[in-house]
C-alpha cells in the first residue's frame, strides 16, 4: 500500500526561519528520507513554493481562475499531480483538461521548489 | 530546532500582526511596542514550560494588551514582571476570543503599521529605519550595521522618525477602497526602498547589507499574502525575488561588480527565480500592468536566458518603452538605450540618450553607458572623456574600478571592440 504524507505548517512561521534554521530542518528530514530511500520505500518528495505563488482553478463551467491557494474547507484534498510546464498558462491548460474530465471542486496550481523523484521499488 | 530558536521565529512572524493590533488599541507606537516587548518576555518564560500556544499572535496580543492596561492603570511604565507566570493559565477560549477580536482587522492593522512608517513627511532613510525597527523588529544595532552608521546615529534617526509620526494624524478607522489602494502603493514603494538599500551595496559591504534585501522580501510576502489579488504587489514581489536571485553572482572575490552578462548563471538561485516567474505569470493574467510588473517582466527575461546571447532584447526594449510611458524618467530611457543598442546598434542608442545629458549631468551611469556606446563606435577620445566623468561621479569604489577597467582596455586596445554597453543601473 502506498501512503501519501501531506505536509502542513504555518507558512509565516516557516518563512521566519533563518537560512541556517531552514537548512538544519532540511538536513534532519534528509536523514529520515535517506533511510526510506535505502529501503526502496520512498517515492517523490516535493517542497512547494509559498502559497503567494499559488493560483486556483475552480472547476465550474466555464472554469474560473482565482489568485491564491485553495482556501475552502468544504472540499478535501483527494490527490495531486506533478506536471512539467513552461509557465502558469500551460499549467492552467493542463488543469482545465483534467477539470473537463472530472468536473466539480478545484485545482490549486502551485510551483514546486524542490523535487526528489525518489526510487520506489516495485 | 531548539525551543529558543522556535520561539524566536514564532515571535518574529507574529510581530507585525501583534504590534499592528496593539497599535490599534493604544494608538501610540511606543505603548504598542512596549506591550509587545512585555508579551515576548512572558512568552519566553511561559512557552518553554507550557508549550507554544496554538495562535502565537493572538496570545501575544492578549497578553500584551493586558500588561499595557495594567501598566497604564498603575500609572507606572516600569513594572517588574510578576514572579509567577500569572498569565500561564490563558486557555483556548481566551485565545479564540483574541482571534475573533483581531481577525477582521488583521489586514488593515498590518497595512496601517507599514503605512505609518512611510509617512510622506519622513525622509526615505527614516521611513526605512522605522519600518525595520517597528515592523520587522530588527534591533537598532542591526539596522545601524546595515546602514553602516553608528548605533547612536541610528537611535537618533529612529527617535526622530517616531516623534514625527506621533505628531502626524494617522487615521485609525478601517480605510476605504481608494485610501487602501493609496496606502498599498506607498507601502510598496517603501519596501522597494528597503530592498534597494541592500541591493545597491558594493562588494565589500554586500554581506552586511544583504539582510535588507531579505527583510524587504519578507515584508513583500507579508503584504502579498494580505492582498492576494493585487497584480502590482505580485509584480513587486517577483521583481525583488528575481533581482535577489542573482545575489551570489554579482560580485567577484575582490568585491568588484560583475555585470549581468558576465555573471556565472549557475550561481543564480533557481528557487527564487521559479517563484518570481510564477508570480509575474500570475500578475500578467490580470491585464492591469504597472511599473513593478514591467520591471519584473524585464528581470524575468534576463532570468529565463540560459546564456547572455539568449536574452530577448527586443522584448526588453518594448517593456522599457511601456515603462517610459507609465513612469517617464531619464533613467528609464537610459536603461532602454542599453536594450536599443543590442537591437538596433550603438549609434541609435547614443542618439537616444543625447537629450538626457542635461538632466543626468551628475549621474554616474549616464556617463558609464555613454562611454561604452562611444567606445563601441570607435570614438575613443570622446569615450575617455565620458569615462573620466563617470569615475568622478562614482558612488562606490566598485563602480569606479569597473569604469577604470574600460579605460584600461581603451588604452591597451585602441580598437573599437571589447566594450559593452552596461545594463544600468542594476547588474
Amino acid at each position: 500500500m502506498l501512503y501519501a504524507i501531506l505536509c502542513y505548517h504555518d507558512e509565516d512561521l516557516v518563512g521566519s526561519w533563518t537560512q541556517e534554521q531552514d537548512a538544519a530542518v532540511m538536513q534532519k528530514l534528509a536523514v529520515v528520507q535517506d533511510k526510506l530511500t535505502r529501503q526502496g520505500r520512498l517515492g517523490p518528495v516535493a517542497r512547494l513554493l509559498p502559497t503567494t505563488a499559488a493560483t486556483t482553478l475552480r472547476k465550474e463551467n466555464p472554469p474560473v481562475v482565482l489568485d491564491g491557494p485553495f482556501a475552502e474547507t468544504k472540499e478535501q484534498l483527494l490527490g495531486f499531480y506533478i506536471v512539467d510546464c513552461r509557465n502558469l498558462d500551460e499549467a492552467l491548460d493542463v488543469a482545465r483538461d483534467l477539470g473537463a474530465a472530472n468536473p466539480g471542486g478545484a485545482y490549486e496550481i502551485r510551483p514546486v521548489g524542490l523535487l526528489n523523484p525518489g526510487g520506489l521499488k516495485p | 530546532m531548539t525551543d529558543v530558536a522556535w520561539i524566536d521565529a514564532a515571535l518574529t512572524s507574529a510581530r507585525p500582526q501583534a504590534v499592528g493590533a496593539l497599535l490599534r488599541y493604544f494608538r501610540d507606537l511606543d505603548i504598542a511596542e512596549e506591550a509587545f516587548q512585555n508579551a515576548c518576555l512572558r512568552a519566553l518564560k511561559s512557552w518553554p514550560q507550557n508549550g507554544p500556544p496554538r495562535d502565537p499572535a493572538g496570545w501575544l496580543i492578549m497578553v500584551g494588551r493586558n500588561a499595557a492596561i495594567d501598566d497604564i492603570r498603575r500609572g507606572r511604565k516600569q513594572e517588574p514582571l510578576p514572579e509567577d507566570d500569572a498569565i500561564s493559565d490563558l486557555d483556548d477560549t481566551e485565545e479564540a476570543l483574541a482571534e475573533r477580536l483581531d481577525g477582521s482587522h488583521y489586514r488593515d492593522d498590518i497595512l496601517r503599521l507599514l503605512f505609518i512608517c512611510c509617512h510622506p513627511e519622513l525622509p526615505a532613510t527614516q521611513q526605512i529605519a522605522l519600518a525595520l525597527r517597528i515592523v520587522s523588529g530588527l534591533t537598532v544595532k542591526q539596522i545601524a550595521r546595515a546602514f553602516l552608521v553608528s548605533d547612536a546615529a541610528m537611535e537618533q534617526r529612529i527617535t526622530r522618525a517616531k516623534a514625527r509620526v506621533a505628531d502626524a494624524e494617522v487615521p485609525f478607522e478601517a480605510p476605504g477602497a481608494a485610501e487602501r489602494a493609496g496606502r498599498l502603493s506607498a507601502v510598496a514603494a517603501m519596501i522597494y526602498l528597503i530592498f534597494n538599500e541592500g541591493y545597491s551595496a558594493s562588494g565589500d559591504t554586500a554581506d552586511i547589507r544583504n539582510p535588507l534585501c531579505e527583510e524587504a522580501i519578507r515584508l513583500a510576502r507579508l503584504l502579498l499574502r494580505l492582498f492576494q489579488n493585487e497584480p502590482e504587489i505580485m509584480g513587486l514581489m517577483a521583481l525583488l525575488l528575481l533581482q535577489h536571485a542573482r545575489a551570489a553572482a554579482r560580485f567577484d572575490a575582490d568585491g568588484g561588480l560583475i555585470l549581468l552578462e558576465d555573471q556565472d548563471r549557475n550561481l543564480w538561485n533557481q528557487t527564487l527565480i521559479a517563484e518570481g516567474l510564477a508570480l509575474i505569470d500570475k500578475a500578467m493574467r490580470h491585464r492591469r500592468s504597472g511599473p513593478y510588473q514591467i520591471q519584473a517582466a524585464i528581470a524575468a527575461l534576463h532570468a529565463r536566458a540560459a546564456k547572455p546571447g539568449d536574452t530577448d532584447w527586443k522584448q526588453i526594449d518594448l517593456l522599457y518603452g511601456a515603462l517610459e510611458v507609465m513612469q517617464p524618467s531619464p533613467v528609464v530611457t537610459l536603461n532602454r538605450a542599453v536594450a536599443v543598442s543590442k537591437v538596433r546598434g550603438s549609434e541609435a542608442a547614443l542618439e537616444m540618450i543625447e537629450p538626457l545629458g542635461e538632466r543626468l549631468s551628475n549621474y554616474f551611469h549616464f556617463f558609464g553607458v555613454r562611454g561604452a556606446f562611444l567606445m563601441q563606435l570607435g570614438r575613443h577620445d570622446e569615450a575617455r572623456v565620458a569615462f573620466d566623468r563617470a569615475i568622478a561621479l562614482a558612488n562606490t569604489t566598485a563602480e569606479a574600478a569597473h569604469i577604470r577597467m574600460h579605460l584600461d582596455r581603451l588604452m591597451r586596445e585602441g580598437r573599437p571592440q571589447g566594450a559593452r554597453a552596461d545594463k544600468s543601473p542594476a547588474n
